[in-house]
């Protein structure tokens, strides 16, 4: 009843202010930049730790975790100051991670060492470490909090973690270098991209088994430079986004029936996606060209790219 | 299913927990794996996948640089990067890859060993190993597939390739045309080329006159580098007579002894750039690549070997790699099959230059991006934009399809 309450809480604010705050992670620069998605202006920057690459909300979007890749840490952030309030023990080199659905467990890709580190947020501390591939990367948890999916760029495998026992109890084999994993709103199934190998293999839940292989073909851009980074899915089951690295290109794929839409131009080596204001917009950070585009959801344009710090990486959207 | 995880269950016994050194992890590991043994836990068989690594040591030639002083695992240290990388992959999928490593100066003893391990084991051969030695071991040997890490000769990728022979390590022809082309790019095309007099010296020579009759530059005059003394300060007269002429865009060195090349850089007659084997160098890795995930590879290499990895330890590494990549997807051990997948238009390999990188079916040499660097940064990464081809841009580098003479079976 009072998260029902808190919905509606929710609900009545949104509808008088639609703004949402987009977060996004220098990689070079060790700030965030943070964009007012109605203005479509940087607002704010704010200095965090080194090399920040993913970057989450808790549930209540009061706090803001950062893989501070450099610093070996996932840094805590206090929204309404901005602040950093504590580190997390993350293991070394956190690049990507996921918020488990208890809005308590956060599952940390630790690159260099090729494990993933489960951390309680309330006790600060390590619930287990995972051995995984070699650099592990992309981190999702299913809708229902059952499984979570570790993707290793180097041993080229989805890790299947059942979030139960933190024991590691599959693997599927997919492309050269997997490097972002998104569920279904259903759950039902797993997309993932393999950067090198330039597809996106969309996987049974159930039988664990690649079930579809999308690729790209991008006129006038060679197909090793199609190199599918981050993912996005519309609730409404109608779109799926996927980045497209160095060819500048991100494509509209028909969730339905997996065939590709259109290719839009954005900035260079577009890798992550997020998306905001009810996701009528998609915001893509472009590294090369320090940059971020925003494209608009229903036209299927980009209406804007505005500049951020040196090598955007992550995104995170506050409402 | 992947019930047993020895590792996990060595932290647990262990004190290391959240270990952060990867030899402890590696330790646990092991310790994990006979503790198991010895309990009688009945453990699934794993695939043995066996690779020979042959190292022909070559004496160092006297009274070079320390800073050029090899490093005396240069490229087995790769291979050995490349086993423990794969068999992170293996414990998964129930594959051991072990590396077998057999070092010598006499070419001879070499060949023997490696008759006798092929007596006891199927396997890939890598060979580090002189032209002779390569030709032995293919031809008397019989070695099934070997993968060549040390030869960048060009005969072997033009006239002279063999069923069964891969090459990681990228030829003088490749190196070449990926320096020219950016020579070509920044339209330094007026070259004053400079060589020693070894058989190596001649080969980079004659790759870098190919280079220039394909890319459109001039070498205005080719000097021979006679000088027998240690020239230390005397450089500073010596070299800039030696390089004298009215004009030109580059001076050109091709010294693979590191026996004079050195001497040039800011010492030639003209104020201009040294480029080749010195200066501004081609090569099949330089430590300042770290884009497209290099870094990983970079610090992985740094925190096992404590050094710097170099052009031969990638050639290793990539060579293990895509061993382990045939075993992955084919899930067999045999050398004929692992060939016939590498040969394949199925096989890609992910390999940190930000594009896959695949063998050409005509000789067997890996296609890949070449990084172009000063000692200390990246430079360029050819091939170039512009230089294209009708299949991959990558073939804009070394012997084309046309070009090559012999030929060689994609299937054994």
């Amino acid at each position: 009843m009072k998260r029902m309450l808190a919905i509606a809480c929710l609900a009545s604010l949104s509808q008088l202010s639609l703004a949402d705050t987009i977060y996004v992670s220098n990689e070079k620069d060790d700030t965030l930049s943070v964009i007012d998605s109605d203005t479509l202006e940087v607002i704010k920057t704010i200095e965090v730790g080194m090399r920040p690459r993913g970057i989450i909300f808790n549930q209540d979007y009061t706090h803001l975790y950062i893989c501070a890749s450099d610093s070996d840490a996932v840094q805590v952030m206090d929204v309404a100051t901005g602040r950093i309030i504590h580190n997390l023990p993350s293991g070394e080199d956190p690049e990507q991670f996921a918020l488990h659905t208890d809005n308590r467990r956060l599952y940390i890709a630790n690159e260099d060492d090729a494990v993933v580190t489960v951390v309680d947020t309330q006790k600060r501390s390590v619930d287990a470490q995972i051995d995984v591939g070699v650099e592990p990367e992309g981190m999702a948890v299913s809708p229902d909090g059952k499984w979570v999916i570790n993707t290793s760029e180097t041993t080229n495998m989805l890790h299947w973690i059942d979030a139960a026992t933190n024991e590691l109890v599959a693997n599927t084999l997919v492309g050269q270098r997997p490097r972002h994993v998104e569920f279904t709103k259903d759950g039902s199934l797993l997309w993932a991209s393999s950067e090198i190998g330039g597809t996106v293999s969309i996987v049974d839940v159930e039988s664990r088994r690649i079930i579809k292989e999308i690729s790209f073909r991008i006129p006038g851009v060679h197909r090793d430079k199609v190199q599918p980074v981050g993912i996005k899915l519309t609730d409404n089951g109608k779109y799926a986004f996927v980045a497209l690295g160095p060819s500048n290109h991100v494509a509209v794929i028909d969730a339905k029936t997996y065939e590709v839409i259109d290719y839009l131009l954005v900035g260079r080596r577009v890798w992550q996606l997020a998306f905001a204001n009810d996701q009528k917009l998609l915001f893509t950070t472009n590294g090369v060209s320090g940059d971020v585009s925003v494209i608009d959801t229903d036209d299927l344009k980009v209406i804007k790219t505005l500049r951020v710090g040196r090598y955007p990486w992550g995104l995170a959207v506050k409402p | 299913m992947f019930a047993i995880n020895p590792l996990r269950a060595a932290r647990e016994v262990g004190s290391t927990y959240l270990a952060r050194d990867r030899f402890t992890r590696v330790r646990a590991w092991v310790t994990g794996v006979m503790s198991y043994l010895f309990a009688g836990t009945i453990y699934a068989q794993a695939m043995p996948v066996d690779i020979l690594y042959i190292q022909e040591v070559s004496a160092e030639p006297p009274a070079i640089p320390a800073v050029f002083k090899r490093a005396e695992d240069e490229g087995v240290a790769g291979a050995r990067l490349g086993i423990e990388d794969s068999n992170t992959t293996g414990r998964f999928l129930k594959h051991d890859y072990s590396l077998h490593v057999i070092s010598d100066t006499d070419p001879n003893a070499l060949f023997d060993t490696a008759l006798s391990w092929k007596a006891l084991h199927s396997g890939v051969v890598v060979a580090d190993v002189g032209d002779a030695l390569l030709r032995k071991l293919i031809h008397d040997g019989s070695m099934d597939v070997v993968i060549n890490v040390g030869s960048a000769t060009d005969n072997w990728r033009s006239s002279q390739c063999e069923t069964g022979l891969l090459h990681t390590l990228p030829s003088h022809a490749m190196l070449a045309d990926a320096l020219a082309q950016y020579l070509t790019y920044r339209r330094w095309d007026q070259v004053l080329a400079v060589s020693g007099k070894g058989v190596a010296d001649e080969a980079i020579l004659n790759a870098y006159k190919r280079a220039a009759k394909r890319f459109g530059l001039k070498i205005l005059d080719t000097r021979k580098w006679t000088f027998t003394t240690d020239l230390r300060r005397a450089a500073q007269q010596e070299v800039a007579q030696f390089t004298r002429l009215k004009n030109y865009d580059v001076v050109l060195v091709a010294d693979a002894a590191n026996q004079f090349g050195f001497y040039l850089p800011y010492n030639t007659y003209l104020p201009r750039p040294v480029v080749g084997t010195h200066g501004l160098t081609p090569s099949a890795w330089h430590v300042s690549v770290e884009q497209w995930g290099a870094l990983q590879l970079q610090n992985r290499f740094r925190e096992d070997v404590g050094r710097d990895m170099r052009g031969k330890d990638y050639a290793a590494w990539v060579a293990v790699r895509a061993v382990s990549e045939a075993v992955t997807r084919t899930s067999d051990n045999t050398p004929k099959t692992l060939y016939n997948y590498m040969m394949s238009d199925s096989f890609e390999l992910a390999a940190f230059k930000g594009r896959k990188l695949t063998f050409r079916q005509y000789n067997g040499q890996l296609r890949q991006p070449i990084p172009v660097a000063h000692p200390h940064g990246l430079v360029t990464q050819s091939p170039q934009d512009g230089f294209l081809h009708q299949v991959t841009e990558l073939d804009t580098l070394g012997y084309d399809k046309p070009e090559v003479s012999c030929d060689m079976e994609t299937t054994l």
